[in-house]
């Protein structure tokens, strides 16, 4: 059991546990070992449990997994819970200061009692560092349980208070007052422990959501409006904090502006104002803000004004379960608004994905001049991904698609802002002021002709209509390509999935005895969507929603026979795993056969 | 279609500073009712912009949904508009300000576009100072959706169907003024002297200038008894139960001495009271300006003039401290911070 399990962490929320729970998960990273942990937290500020799962992972599977193998309670409120989700053979690790109750011991389960609330009375005097240093002190315990290498945190408790030097020390003192007693309580290490590897390489590990404010500033964003929603509120305060660090002019004044708007509506009229007038602009939401955006998403289609807007989808309406994880908006954000619409979705899986899509989608939506969804979700936004680190091309140029300023103006007789000139279904567009004389038009979302003249004349809607659809299909060969994976012989069976349900499906696909595999990351499908589907005779579509809603966009969009497409789904707010994909693929490997 | 425009145009049509006449600041032929007041403030829109000697394609003009937000086609053809959705021009216009600090921009609604659906956003750009100029078509009903009730209709004054509007009147000048608002004015329509004047003055303010215009909707404010109604066409309207028929009807106007009152007879002969500030106003006192509007309405009128103006207005890209120069004259050198600087991020993150 070296490098193989899963620790969860049951805290009281808002109790200082989270860069406790941090250190822990970044010491391993720093051993080079896999890890990814993940944070299933209440919508609550203060009081309700908090659980903060680690699975670490030799192989590199970083999935969310059932199975618990140590439990660290600091939660009385939720510990029934906690100890029965222990597997077998697992490990209890607990705050001893009250004695447990007699029924709660389970015989294949070893219980470490650690007096955490007692120690840290007595040796800090200040009520909120005794409250905090317990965290600190179970990290110090585990650290001599599992071995998690005494220089690291040492190291990394520095990172964690540069400038506030003073806190350093008594921060030290609670992870050797762990250390200590579990050195003298318990046989350490135990059987489930960690060794040093060289596994990771020049990864990072962040957050999506950070990610993607990192690459709307490198993308070019100037302005952003958003309006607070979890678990989408740190895209927009990564994106004014790396860009208050790395866009402030010569006089000190801002390269950006981000307004916190009234509500989602005016998040996006505003960015469509932006994009309008010349600036990349963006949004982050979630689910209830995109269905608030749902009249102004349409009217960027018809009026085809470029925006990006990030979905950090999560579980449907009111508070509670809806901060936990789904992948529940497909169809929300594929057909969102009304009158005849489409927009193009991007699907990252990882936050370098996150990152390099979001700076992207800045020129797509230009090339495009529609919005762009990026489809993420707050497992992935939310939550710390090891991935590959970011990188950045200074050679490469923001392409801003077919714009015409005062000299291409000069250069043609008429401007018509809704004219397939290129036959591609994509217009040239002008920016406000671009010439005194040229390029001017009144944008509308309908009732216009090529030159955006006024008109009710139907011909001229169908025929607008029709070119929007010219340049749909132009959009197939702009967006990112999917990733396949293929054995060479043929096969009858693949998988298809997107977003985080990946880490999980490519774990899966290694139990199945590698079954052919589709990773989308993106919407429109490209041809090569197209041309893998057919290859099988049947194709599981793996999501993170009750309504198998990307197998219904792929039997809309391909007018695909239903039978072909078999739902695997996992839609309790937890991130799915590979074990409910295995176990949902495999009652149809040996009964569906014969058909 | 309320005029054909003449092609003959006189060879000395007055010429402003830069050369241009009125005709460089006209839109397309307006399709609204004949006498519909929203075309006044079109042409009065189009008289200010000349005066002022602004260069049309500076100038930006946004609008929601409405007869009122169709006038943007109306007015400065040479300038970029934007109709935009029903109660939302303040937010598009707030993300084209951000985008460019350096245009003029003409944000127009009406009372349904600004009172009902667009509440949320008008106070929240009169609470930013966006430097925009928002006019308010203001007939008092929802003219594109065939005559409802604004929220902007008077107490107890009959809507189309027949019913008592129970409900109390919304006054968008004085909620402007209790939210901060930098310039706040009220007007007429037809009183060109007085509107054309005000338009260039809130033209000139650094920051939000809300001009309220009581502008008669001439087909559907058929509320007898109330500041906007119109009941001629309401007989034609119950007998055929559906509008078939509008009568062609003239612009009302009317133009009257500071610090006096009038009465506009509308074209239903009811009546309309108009009280003007007087010429030695103040208006840096937002408190008396909030205290004037309120006893103009105690006596039924609709007090107009510049009610107040913060001349010291500091608008919203100084509030946020955002660069000099338009964010989208940006290069992207100054945009993307590079690939060395990225590689310093991945460091912090390992
Ligand atoms: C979301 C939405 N709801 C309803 C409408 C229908 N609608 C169009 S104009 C209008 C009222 C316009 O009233 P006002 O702003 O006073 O303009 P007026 O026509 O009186 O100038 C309504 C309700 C719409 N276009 N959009
Ligand atoms: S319906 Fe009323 S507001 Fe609309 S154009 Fe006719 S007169 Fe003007
Ligand atoms: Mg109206």
């Amino acid at each position: 059991m070296v490098n193989d399990f899963v620790v969860r962490f049951a805290n009281v929320n808002g109790t200082g546990s989270a860069s406790a729970n941090y250190l822990f998960a970044k010491s391993i990273f720093r051993m080079g070992i896999p890890v990814s942990p993940k944070n299933i937290f209440p919508s609550n500020i203060q009081g309700l449990p908090t659980w903060y799962e680690v699975r670490v992972s030799e192989k590199g599977y970083l999935g969310r997994r059932e199975g618990i193998d140590i439990a660290v309670s600091v939660n009385p409120q939720s510990i029934v819970e906690d100890i029965k989700g222990i597997a077998p053979g697992g490990y209890f690790i607990y705050d001893s200061t009250k004695p447990l109750h007699e029924e709660l011991f389970r015989a294949d389960v070893t219980f470490l009692g650690i007096p955490m609330m007692e120690t840290c009375n007595r040796e800090f005097s200040d009520p909120r560092q005794r409250l905090l240093f317990k965290n600190v002190m179970y990290v110090g315990a585990l650290s001599a349980l599992i071995e998690i290498e005494y220089t690291v945190l040492e190291q990394l408790i520095g990172e964690q208070f540069k400038g506030k030097e003073k806190l350093i020390a008594p921060n030290l003192k609670a992870l050797q007052l762990g250390i200590d007693y579990a050195r003298e309580h318990f046989e350490c290490p135990l059987p489930m422990r960690l060794e040093r590897r060289d596994l990771v390489g020049n990864q990072i590990i962040t957050t999506g959501n950070s990610a993607c404010g990192l690459g709307a500033v490198y993308g070019g964003a100037t302005v952003a409006a958003w309006y607070p929603i979890t678990p989408s509120t740190s895209v927009a305060e990564a994106f004014d904090d790396y860009a208050s660090e790395l866009r402030i002019d010569s006089e000190g004044r801002k390269n950006f502006a981000i307004i916190q708007a009234e509500d989602e509506l005016a998040a996006i009229g505003m960015v469509i104002g932006a994009n309008w007038n010349g600036s990349r602009a963006f949004t982050a939401t979630s689910g209830p803000g995109v269905s608030l955006m749902n009249e102004f998403l349409g009217l960027a289609y018809f009026a085809e004004i470029p925006a990006v807007l990030i979905d950090v989808q999560r579980v449907g309406p009111s508070t509670g379960m809806p901060t936990r994880t789904q992948q529940s908006d497909i169809t929300l954000a594929a057909y969102a608004s009304h009158g005849d619409t489409k927009h193009v979705l991007l699907f990252p899986s990882t936050p370098t994905e996150c990152f390099e899509m979001t700076a992207k989608s800045f020129d797509l939506a230009e090339q495009l001049q529609t919005p762009v969804i990026i489809m993420s979700d707050l497992d992935l936004g939310m939550n710390d991904h090891m991935c590959d680190p970011f990188t950045w091309n200074d050679k490469y140029e923001y392409d801003r698609g077919k714009l015409l300023d005062a000299d291409d103006l000069e250069k043609i007789t008429r401007f018509g802002r809704y004219l397939d000139v290129d036959n591609d279904g994509i217009p040239y567009r002008t920016f406000p002021a671009v010439h005194p004389s040229k390029g001017a038009y009144v944008v509308r979302g309908t009732s216009r002709d090529e030159y955006a003249t006024y008109t009710e004349d139907s011909p001229a809607y169908k025929r607008n209509m029709d070119r929007l659809v010219r340049k749909w299909n132009t959009a197939k060969t702009y967006v990112p390509k999917p990733e396949v994976y293929q054995k060479h012989s043929p096969a009858r069976d693949a998988m298809l999935f997107f977003g985080t349900t990946t880490q999980s499906a490519l774990e899966a696909r290694d139990y199945l005895g590698s079954i052919d595999a589709m990773r989308l990351k993106s919407f429109p499908f490209c041809q090569e969507v197209a041309d893998f589907i057919v290859k099988y005779d049947r194709v599981f579509v793996l999501e993170q929603n009750r309504d198998g809603q990307m197998r219904s966009l792929l039997i809309t969009e391909f007018n695909a026979d239903p039978k072909k497409f078999i739902s695997v789904l996992n839609y309790d707010g937890l991130p799915i795993t590979a074990a409910q994909i295995v176990d949902q693929i495999s009652i149809h490997m040996t009964s569906g056969r014969k058909k | 279609m309320s005029y054909v425009r003449p092609k003959f145009r006189h060879p000395q049509l007055p010429k402003n500073k830069l050369g241009y006449t009125t005709r460089e600041y006209e839109g397309s032929l307006s399709t609204l009712c004949a006498g519909c007041g929203h075309d006044s403030i079109s042409t009065a829109i189009v008289q200010a912009c000349f005066e002022l000697s602004l260069e049309p394609h500076r100038v930006a003009k946004l609008s929601g949904i409405g007869c009122s937000s169709k006038t943007p086609a109306y007015f400065l053809g040479q300038s970029h508009g934007f109709n935009s959705v029903h109660g939302r021009m303040p937010s598009v216009a707030t993300g084209a300000y951000l985008a460019n600090r350096d245009l003029i921009y003409i944000g127009i609604s009406g009372d349904g576009d600004t009172a009902s659906i667009g509440m949320g956003q008008f106070v929240h750009a009169v609470r930013r100072n966006l430097n925009l100029v928002y006019i308010v078509m203001n007939n008092g009903c929802y003219g594109l959706t065939k005559g409802q009730d604004s929220a902007t209709a008077d107490v107890g004054s009959k809507s189309k169907a027949g019913s008592v509007n129970p409900f109390e009147a919304i006054d968008l000048a004085g909620m402007a003024l209790e939210l901060g608002a930098t310039f706040v004015a009220q007007s007429f329509s037809g009183d060109k002297t007085q509107l054309v004047p005000l338009i260039k003055a809130a033209l000139s303010h650094n920051g939000f200038a809300l001009i309220n215009v009581i502008s008669p909707c001439v087909t559907f404010n058929n509320n007898p008894g109330s500041t906007k109604s119109y009941d001629f066409v309401r007989e034609h309207m119950d007998a055929t139960a559906t509008m078939d028929f509008v009568p062609l009807q003239s612009v009302i106007s009317a133009e009257y001495g500071e610090g006096t009152k009038t009465v506009v007879t509308m074209h239903d002969g009811s009546k309309l009271a108009l009280n003007k500030l007087e010429a030695e106003w103040d208006p840096s006192d937002r408190v008396s300006a909030v205290r004037a509007l309120y006893n103009a309405r105690l006596e039924g009128e609709v007090l107009t003039g510049l009610l107040f103006v913060d001349s010291k207005s500091t608008e919203l890209h100084d509030i946020m401290q955002t660069s000099k120069r338009p964010l989208n004259s940006l290069h992207q050198s100054e945009l993307s911070p590079g690939n060395e600087k990225l590689q310093k991020i991945n460091s912090v993150l390992r």
